[in-house]
Formats: structure tokens, C-alpha cells, sequence
């Protein structure tokens, strides 16, 4: 697996071509919940793509020393060490950003990213090409959380970092702002649009029906 | 007593773990193909919640609090602060809980076991329990509300993926087009009954 792989292809393939959000169901937890706001959705990118990236340079700087039996202990302090310090970090220069993403920080811990990518990436590869795995699936998770916060701040509110961009009729603009869009609810349709989306972009990631339906009813069940 | 009550359906319903706040959604979507396999991981998830979030409580309120030392007695450490060493704590706890578990109900219900085995390692890393823990901490309740928080929460998570597995579990048959199958629909529905569950904000008891 690690022969084929070039530092460019391993930073970059994540983003589109092997989304670890949108292909592999991975780390969806958090993802959603901060998105409502851009800021927020910044700040846990960027959190997360650091953390994703130093987990995978330490657990790959021990992989040879690492008893297989007790990796995962080990994996998992590593992990939450980091997480402490970006936590730390956070509440000492963004404490208002801090306070909004309240437990979702700590919640970077049982990230399934940072977990998988330790355990596939990084404990059989050497440790730059693992750290530069773990800022592309950072990056990847990133764009589909900024790409989401983008949109459910611009139309739920009519705002992006807090600067208005389309003026609300309630003070004498033009924009009615969807609201749903604030809600959790629309974080999930907006995620299945853009896995819509991307898969219909590039087809080799779509699934397979479990029943696929026999061509001559097709037609007679559309009508 | 009402207190508890209204805190148990809160939790339950208006604060739904999956559906509100997005909690355990890596294995909300990938184990909520059956209902059989929803109903196994919902039952190990209400166990493991019901255990750690209180047993976190107490650590944290006899540990790691500000001042919570003071109860050995020795001046130095009642005002030793420890609460940044939350995050590793619970993780740990959490990790021995399962474990511990996986081999009581080995060792003395194999039946459960049976059932629930292949479910528990998953559970170490399913968010749905850190956070629990994590807001426990966050809102600062006691071992009682901690007990009723910990069921609730893990109640609404298995409410959650028991109900969605049911659904999907009819989706199947349908004509879906190419892009949508699978991953796709399945947000889509998510976010359908995501809606369904906000009807149930502002109910009080």
C-alpha cells in the first residue's frame, strides 16, 4: 500500500477522491454540530487537522516499539495528550470560540478520523509521509465543514464570520433568512446533498443497490 | 423526584444524543442497516452509559475538581485544580469500564454476551459516551442526576438508531437514484426524522 503513495497524492487524495467524511462515514459526529456558524467550523477544522496530523507523526514515531496488544491504550493516550493541549490553546487565545464549541473539543478524542487514520496510516508507515495522511484527512474533513458552514451561515443568517453579506428584510433589507438552516436538521439534508453531489460527479464512489429493480418495472412504477 | 422525572425526558426526547446534538454518528450509520444489529448496540450502549457517566461523576467530583482533594486532608492539596486531566480520565475510564464489562458478561451471562460481545469494543470509541460524559461535566450535575442522565442518554441514542435501522430497512427496496444510494439517503432520512424529534422541544413536566 505504501509504495505507490507520494507525498503529494497522500496529502491531496483525501479532500476529493477518498473524502473520510463523505466515502468512509468517518467522524460525522462532530462535524454537524458545529457548523452552524463559520467561526465555529473554522476553529474545529483547524483543531482537528493538527490533531489528526500529530497523532499520526507520534503513534508512527513508536509503531516499532508499540506492543500490538496494548496499541490502542496507547493510541488513545496519545490522542487525548493532544487534545488537552489544543483545549488548553483554545481556552487561552479564543475563549469565546472555546465556550461555543463546549464538549465538542474533547470530542475530538473518539473522532473516528484521528482513531482510524492512526491505526491504518500511521502504525505501517514512516512518520513524515503519516503526519502529511493526517493534515490531508484533516483537510479533507475541513472542506466539508467549511463548505457546510459557509452555507448555513449564508442563508441562515445572511452572514459569514459575522459580517452581513446579504442584508436581512427584518432590518430593511431584502434577504428572508431560511431558518431551518440554523436547526440540526438541515446539517443532515445538507450532508446528503453534498455526498448527492460529489457522487454524481464521480460515479465510481456511488454504492450498489441491495435490490436493484428489474428494467421492465421501471417504467410502469414511474408512472 | 419531578425534578429527576422532567430531566429523564428531557434527555430522552428534547436533547436527543443522535438527532440533536449529532453524537455516535460513525456507527449510527454504519451498524442501522438491521434492526436486529440496532436493537443489540442499543441495549450495550444504554449498559456502558448507564455505568461510566456516573462513575466519571464521581471521579471528577472527588478527584479532579477544584478543591474536590481536600477530603485527604493535607493542605497542599485542597486547592489543586486537576479538571484539564478530565479529557484522559474519562477516556480511561471509559476504555477499563468496557473492558471490565465485556468480561463480567463473558464470565457470567454468556447469553448477553453473546448478544452484546461484538458490540462493547466498538462502544470505547462511540462518541455518544464521551459526550455524555463531557456534558455531565459541562452542566455540573450530581451522582443522582448523573445516574438519570446517563439512561436518558443512552435511551435516546437506541431510540434513535433503532427507528432509523426500521426505515432503512424498508428503503432498501426502493428506486433511489444512483448518487443518493446508500450513504446519501440515509442523511436525508436522518435529517426527516431529526425534524420529526425538534416537535418534541419545550415539553416540561
Amino acid at each position: 500500500m505504501a509504495d505507490a503513495q507520494t507525498p503529494k497524492s497522500v496529502l491531496l487524495d483525501p479532500i476529493f477522491k477518498n473524502n473520510p467524511v463523505m466515502l468512509q462515514v468517518l467522524g460525522i459526529c462532530s462535524a454537524l454540530a458545529v457548523t452552524s456558524k463559520l467561526e465555529t467550523a473554522i476553529a474545529m477544522a483547524i483543531s482537528l487537522t493538527v490533531v489528526t496530523g500529530f497523532s499520526n507523526l507520534f503513534v508512527s514515531m513508536v509503531r516499532n516499539i508499540t506492543p500490538s496488544s496494548i496499541r490502542m491504550i496507547v493510541q488513545m493516550v496519545i490522542i487525548s495528550s493532544l487534545v488537552i493541549v489544543v483545549d488548553q490553546i483554545l481556552k487561552a487565545y479564543a475563549y469565546g470560540i472555546s465556550k461555543q464549541l463546549s464538549v465538542f473539543v474533547g470530542l475530538i478524542i473518539t473522532n473516528c478520523i484521528v482513531m482510524g487514520r492512526a491505526e491504518a496510516f500511521a502504525m505501517k508507515n514512516p512518520p513524515g509521509i503519516s503526519f502529511l495522511d493526517g493534515i490531508g484527512n484533516g483537510l479533507g474533513y475541513s472542506a466539508l465543514l467549511i463548505a457546510l458552514a459557509f452555507v448555513r451561515e449564508l442563508f441562515g443568517a445572511g452572514k459569514l464570520l459575522g459580517y452581513e453579506i446579504l442584508p436581512l428584510a427584518k432590518d430593511g433589507g431584502w434577504y428572508e433568512p431560511n431558518g431551518l438552516l440554523l436547526l440540526p436538521p438541515s446539517a443532515f439534508f445538507l450532508i446528503g446533498l453534498f455526498i448527492w453531489a460529489l457522487r454524481t460527479w464521480k460515479p465510481e464512489q456511488q454504492e450498489k443497490a441491495d435490490f436493484a429493480i428489474a428494467p421492465h418495472t421501471k417504467a410502469q412504477a414511474a408512472h | 423526584m419531578e425534578h429527576y422525572i422532567s430531566l429523564f425526558v428531557r434527555t430522552v426526547f428534547v436533547e436527543n444524543m443522535a438527532l440533536a446534538f449529532f453524537l455516535g454518528m460513525c456507527s449510527f450509520i454504519a451498524l442501522s442497516k438491521k434492526v436486529e444489529t440496532a436493537m443489540g448496540l442499543g441495549i450495550a450502549v444504554i449498559v456502558v452509559q448507564a455505568i461510566t457517566v456516573p462513575a466519571n461523576n464521581f471521579i471528577l467530583n472527588t478527584l479532579l475538581k477544584e478543591g474536590a482533594l481536600s477530603w485527604t486532608g493535607i493542605a497542599s492539596l485542597s486547592s489543586v485544580d486537576l479538571t484539564f486531566l478530565s479529557f484522559l480520565t474519562f477516556i480511561g475510564v471509559i476504555a477499563a469500564i468496557v473492558q471490565i464489562l465485556e468480561m463480567v458478561l463473558d464470565k457470567y451471562f454468556p447469553p448477553l454476551y453473546n448478544a452484546l460481545g461484538i458490540f462493547l469494543p466498538l462502544i470505547t470509541v462511540n462518541c455518544v459516551i464521551m459526550g455524555g460524559s463531557l456534558f455531565m461535566q459541562q452542566r455540573d450535575y450530581n451522582l443522582p442526576e448523573s445516574v438519570v442522565y446517563g439512561v436518558g442518554s443512552g435511551l435516546s441514542w437506541a431510540i434513535a438508531i433503532v427507528i432509523l435501522a426500521g426505515v432503512r430497512e424498508k428503503l432498501k427496496y426502493s428506486d433511489i437514484p444512483g448518487g443518493l444510494q446508500g450513504l446519501g439517503i440515509t442523511f436525508l432520512m436522518v435529517g426527516l426524522m431529526a425534524m420529526a424529534f425538534m416537535s418534541f422541544a419545550g415539553v416540561q413536566l
